[in-house]
């Protein structure tokens, strides 16, 4: 898992890419948790359009980052998550914290 | 129902791992002429029990994971888990949606997620022998094969 991070305003994105399982999902969240806390945005953008694969570790990943960016007052979105991530992601009720995004578009409500 | 083929294996309880164990099982899948949502279904099922025999069963203190797959005659996939760690109490409860043991960044969803992607899941378990997974899938299925 190699995490590249890109600011555009007061919003960060961070591109994972590769595998997120139980192994590879505690140096994201190192460098993720990181570059919250050094650019301070407003918006933390999860994107997953580079992700090869992801079990649940995937859904503790984006918990654990909705509540560290909550504390800093920034908002969590999930961006181009695939439909498999997204049911993954959805399973634990995580629409109701965060963002669903596509593209820079939030996905229409089911 | 007759097996055509199988595999059996032994692995070390290390997170390193998890993504050997999926890959082992996606290409012993891959005879079966299996989709691609087949596969990342298989490999999603199989990460959650190798990654359930990691943080629980051992609790990260290491062990073996005993790793067996089937292809049978019906075009089923079944592949079995085992450890020989910890064992779980309630087996219903553990498999409740978010129930967890372990606080962090783990979501308790790990049952959920194979019940979801497979076709039958069965857990077995004994407190201080260990515990079975047993996932079966049907390949060739989802239209892309």
């Amino acid at each position: 898992m190699n995490l590249q991070t890109t600011v555009s305003g007061r919003v960060l994105t961070a591109h994972l890419t590769g595998e997120i399982d139980h192994a590879s999902a505690p140096r994201i969240r190192e460098k993720i948790d990181d570059a919250v806390t050094e650019y301070a945005p407003t918006v933390l953008r999860l994107d997953f359009r580079g992700v090869s694969f992801m079990d649940s570790s995937g859904v503790g990943l984006v918990m654990g980052r909705y509540r560290h960016a909550k504390t800093l007052g920034c908002e969590t979105q999930v961006a181009n998550a695939s439909r498999r991530y997204e049911t993954i992601l959805k399973m634990a009720g995580l629409t109701k914290i965060v963002r669903f995004v596509r593209d820079g578009n939030e996905v229409k409500k089911a | 129902m007759k097996k055509i083929n199988e595999f059996r294996m032994t692995v070390e309880a290390k997170a390193v791992n998890e993504s050997f164990c999926r890959a082992v099982c996606a290409a012993f899948a891959a005879q079966a002429d299996p989709g691609v949502e087949e596969i990342g279904d298989i490999k999603t099922a199989v990460s959650e029990a190798v990654t359930n025999c990691i943080v629980h069963a051992y609790a990260e203190k290491g062990g073996k994971i005993y790793i067996s797959a089937a292809l049978l005659e019906n075009g089923v996939l079944r592949v079995k888990v085992r450890d020989r760690g910890c064992g779980i109490a309630d087996v219903k409860q553990a498999m409740q949606p978010l129930y967890t043991t372990k606080g962090d960044d783990r979501s308790g969803l790990g049952f959920s997620v194979m019940e979801t992607f497979s076709d039958k899941l069965t857990v077995r378990s004994k407190v201080g022998k260990g515990t079975t997974v047993v996932i079966e899938k049907r390949l060739g299925s989802d239209g892309n094969a």
